[in-house]
């Protein structure tokens, strides 16, 4: 039995003068295994050609289209409309970002950011002679390392933390994960201290009060508080030496 | 008026055109890199299964080199690519791994000692040699000889991404997304740069450059059925095409992937199927032995692609609301290995699905159907990667047809290629940018920014007839129906006319919101349907054209693969104005080639019209090396001396593997 979705989105266009914040309601018939993508993309070919959102892989494996559905950050790709009882929807851009126009922030820019802060590269002052065989890594600790490469840079844990909306230069559960990622990885020869330049401070990862909305909300399951805590515990030895 | 400047711009920030902007970077010059969307969400984050590279190091890919995976993307290719580029390629592509590695790319490693896999639907322990312990491994993909493929879990392509896109950031390269390309700048010799489209704001900016790169990926979004990203609409390519000069090649060939999930189009990796996963129909019987003895769901994506299609054209397809389907099984490969290297897939199965893919018997399987999924043509470029009609134009990646995928694509092969290209072709590139350029006529630039914006205003401006929208739903209906799996020249006709008739509709659409400076996704609709409509022209018109099968190209009314009459490249090229693409064609020159034209190794027997010229060449191949190995010579001499080629030094180096060294 289909029934009919009542999808809110929210319209600003903060380029225009004449733009105010409002909410839009469109009306569409349910569809088996209907997501948010499909509402949005079938609202803009039939209702409203001018709203903007942002999907890339519409797979959940990119990050481009995290927004505020029902008030929780999630990917909109990877919504399923048959999840909201009563077919209510109400979505909204996500805080902690730049807002662009509509259902779209731009999360390129911050987590550039957040990568020329965290140095987010293998550190290494060797050449590697790309005809050898390549450095030996232990299958395990390969497997570890790709854990924490999972992240798809999707700013849900940005903005589900109330650390970040009180202190906006935080970096973030996924800029300490950064961290971690790297101090894991045998290829990089960051030392404990080089990261402690980085993010041993208040902005970094002293700053998180540990109230775990981050990992609550990440699409990737991410282990982010207790790579937080594992940072935290490295660089307060750090400190104390 | 915005004009910026640097040395070198790239187009297109996945891991082809970021691969390209660190070797520029690397040479010490400036490089400003555009892209529609943040360079990390491109489509190439969306690889899944992993990167052929012919690295040798596990037990199933013990014997493996160069030679061999040259000879399996020229297999693969179904003769149609350019050999001196599949070998530049094969070269250089455990460089590109190592370096990926190296990178923090974190690659799955070996581990020595027993490990179980599912070989043929049967559990099978293999033995991992001591001394591969900690270097790469590698899986099994489609139409290989030997496990060739490096992978990381069914995420490589996000790892690759990230890898090369942080290097890019520590190389300084200037990257600026969502800034869309939407014209060529040239003098109708040189290309000058782009305009390009602020898509925040809306602003029209020059990029002017000594060399210009378009990397910009794949068209798949000109289908209906498709496991291409909403963001791979082939406007770089179109753009090209639009100079009237650059020619876009062998657009018909038009890779279909056996396994995307029913009916959102997301890919379930060939991995599935590397890994030990099989296909099922209605009745839960595995038919793919019937049809390929040999190589079953492994033969190559064309051929299992079709054999799907023939066996649901039997009936023996599963009844779904959304059309007929069938299944892919890979619980027979146990719920440890699903969860630990086909998370994805499991998670796709079950967010989009409903499904465990892990669950025995049919509870776990999921409906697969055969839908478009890679662009084998594209911008026509030599083996430097630079345009043939348009000098400082280079491009890279999908959105190229450097060809060294021809008429198929092996699994593998593309991102491979991305990186591969990006090293090869972003270093001509580099040399490019050094030496030319210099003194741009900034009369052309102005002229190319203010035609610009008289066009944009003159879509906001019309009361067009149509809805942008409704013409492209139509042309990817079109393209799905007719110039899709099976093709006939009845069908082909058809669409090209249909196609033809939405092309000319496209220039008389109404776009509702006329804001020009601001976001505006019908604007960029209308501006980009029509671009969208040339590109499928050429891929109709080429398939309509091109009287044979090879490869993905199937028409059932000449199904032999037809060696006599073409041996060729389609180039076609747009004349401003017209509605129809222009067709020339560029031989493939048999008596060059290292390996002539002969079966493919699946598919069915028998099925080619031969051309002389293979028999002989081969005798010729055949001569030289006996000789050459009576002589004791090695086998790069060999390779030599049957098809020598040119690659950079520092790519060409002979690559180390365990137990055979430099050999
Ligand atoms: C689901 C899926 C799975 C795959 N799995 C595999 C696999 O396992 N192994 C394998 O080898 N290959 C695989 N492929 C193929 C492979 O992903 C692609 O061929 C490859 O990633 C293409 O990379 P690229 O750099 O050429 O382009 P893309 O990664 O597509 O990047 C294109 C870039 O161009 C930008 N762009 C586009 N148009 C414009 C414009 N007009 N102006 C500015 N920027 C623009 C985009 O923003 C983007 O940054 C897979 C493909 C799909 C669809
Ligand atoms: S850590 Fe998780 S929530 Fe945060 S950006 Fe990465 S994937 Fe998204
Ligand atoms: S569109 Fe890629 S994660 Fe949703």
């Amino acid at each position: 039995m289909s029934r009919k979705l009542t999808i809110k989105a929210f319209k600003y266009n903060p380029l225009s003068k004449i733009s105010k914040p409002h909410f839009v309601t469109y009306e569409l018939e349910e569809t088996p295994f209907m997501t948010v993508f499909v509402c949005l993309t079938l609202i803009r070919e039939k209702m409203d050609a001018d709203l903007s959102f942002d999907f890339v892989c519409r797979a959940g494996i990119c990050g481009s289209c995290a927004m505020m559905i029902n008030g929780v950050p999630k990917l909109a790709c990877k919504t399923l409309t048959k999840d909201y009882e009563d077919g209510v929807i109400e979505l909204m851009p996500m805080p902690a970002f730049r807002h662009i126009k509509d259902l779209s922030v731009n999360t390129g820019e911050w987590f550039e950011d957040m990568c020329k802060r965290v140095e987010s590269w293998v550190h290494n002052e060797k050449e590697t002679d790309i005809s050898a065989l390549e450095e030996r890594i232990e299958p395990e600790v390969a497997d570890e390392t790709f854990e924490l490469d999972r992240c798809i840079e999707c700013g849900i844990c940005v903005a589900s933390c109330a650390t970040k909306l009180m202190r906006p230069n935080f970096i973030g559960a996924t800029g300490l994960l950064r961290t971690a990622r790297y101090l894991q990885d045998p290829h990089d020869h960051r030392s404990i201290e080089d990261f402690y330049e980085l993010v041993g401070d208040d902005d970094g990862v002293f700053g998180c009060m540990s109230l775990l909305a981050c990992e609550d909300n990440c699409p990737k399951n991410l282990p982010l508080q207790s790579k937080i805590a594992y940072m935290r515990r490295q660089l307060v030895a750090q400190k104390n030496k | 008026m915005n004009i910026q400047y640097s040395d070198a711009l790239v187009i297109g920030g996945g891991l082809a055109g970021l691969r390209a902007a660190i070797e520029v970077a690397k040479s010490g010059q400036s490089v400003t890199l555009l892209s529609i969307c943040p360079v990390k969400r491109s489509h190439s984050a969306a690889v899944q299964g992993g990167m052929q590279a012919s690295l040798g190091n596990g037990a199933k890919g013990e014997g493996d080199n160069e030679d061999l995976h040259f000879a399996d993307t020229v297999k693969g290719s179904d003769w149609g690519c350019d050999q001196e580029v599949a070998r530049m390629f094969a070269q250089t592509a455990p460089k590109a791994v190592r370096e990926l590695a190296a990178w923090g790319v974190p690659w799955t490693r070996v581990t020595k000692g027993p490990r179980t896999v599912v070989i043929n639907a049967q559990k099978t322990v293999i033995e991992e040699k001591e001394e591969a312990h900690g270097l790469i491994n590698a899986r099994d993909f489609g139409g290989t000889k030997k496990w060739r493929t490096c992978y990381i879990a069914d995420a490589t392509g996000h790892c690759m991404l990230y890898g090369v896109a942080n290097e890019a950031i520590k190389h300084q390269v200037k990257i600026i997304d969502r800034m869309e390309a939407v014209r060529i700048i040239h003098d109708g010799k040189k290309c000058l740069g782009v305009i390009a489209r602020d898509l925040i704001n809306g602003q029209l900016i020059a990029y002017i450059a000594r060399g210009t790169m378009i990397a910009t990926g794949g068209y798949g979004r000109i289908y209906k059925q498709t496991t291409n990203a909403v963001i791979c609409e082939g406007t770089g390519a179109a753009i090209a095409l639009e100079t009237g000069l650059c020619r876009l090649s062998n657009m018909e060939a038009v890779q279909f992937h056996p396994t995307p999930i029913v009916p959102s189009g997301i890919l379930l990796t060939e991995g599935c199927r590397g890994d030990g996963g099989i296909l099922r129909d209605v009745d839960g019987y595995r038919f793919m032995p019937d049809y390929e003895p040999e190589k079953k769901e492994l033969a190559s994506r064309d051929v299992v692609s079709r054999r799907m299609m023939e066996h649901i054209r039997k009936g023996k397809g599963v009844k779904s609301p959304y059309g007929d389907h069938l299944w892919l099984d890979i619980s027979i490969l146990g719920r440890a290995h699903v969860e630990k290297n086909l998370r994805d897939v499991q998670d796709i199965c079950k967010t989009f699905n409903g499904i465990d893919p892990a669950d025995e018997g049919p509870k776990g399987w999921a409906p697969v159907l055969p839908m478009q999924h890679y662009s084998m043509g594209g911008i026509r470029t030599k083996p430097t990667g630079e345009s043939q009609w348009l000098d400082g134009l280079f491009a890279c990646g999908e959105a190229a047809c450097w060809d060294m995928h021809g008429f198929n694509r092996l699994g593998g092969n593309s991102c491979a290629e991305t990186v591969v290209a990006g090293m090869i072709i972003g270093d001509y590139f580099a040399q490019y940018c050094k030496n030319n350029g210099e003194v741009v006529d900034t009369n052309i630039v102005k002229e190319f920014l203010s035609k610009e914006y008289q066009y944009l205003k003159s879509l906001v401006d019309k009361e067009g007839k149509y809805n942008v929208f409704e013409i492209k739903n139509r042309m990817k209906e079109i393209m799905w129906d007719k110039v899709a799996i099976f093709r006939t020249g009845e069908g082909l006709k058809e669409a090209v006319d249909e196609l033809e008739k939405l092309y000319k509709d496209s220039q008389d659409v109404k776009v509702h919101c006329k804001e020009l400076d601001c976001a505006n996704p019908e604007l960029e609709e209308a501006y980009r349907v029509p671009r969208m409509l040339k590109i499928a022209l050429c891929v109709a018109y080429g398939a309509l054209l091109r009287t044979e099968s090879r490869g993905a190209h199937y028409r059932e009314d000449y199904p032999k693969r037809d060696d006599l009459n073409w041996m060729k490249r389609t180039n076609t090229y747009w004349v401003e104005g017209e509605t129809l693409p222009r067709v020339e064609y560029e031989e493939l020159d048999i008596m060059k080639m290292e390996m002539p034209p002969a079966f493919r190794g699946y598919g069915a027997k028998g099925n080619i019209i031969e051309n002389p010229l293979s028999e002989k060449r081969q005798a010729e191949v055949d001569a030289i090396r006996e000789k050459m190995e009576a002589e004791g010579k090695s086998r790069y001499e060999i390779q030599d001396a049957l098809m020598p080629y040119e690659l950079q030094a520092k790519f060409k180096k002979p690559n180390q593997r365990i137990g055979v060294d430099y050999e």
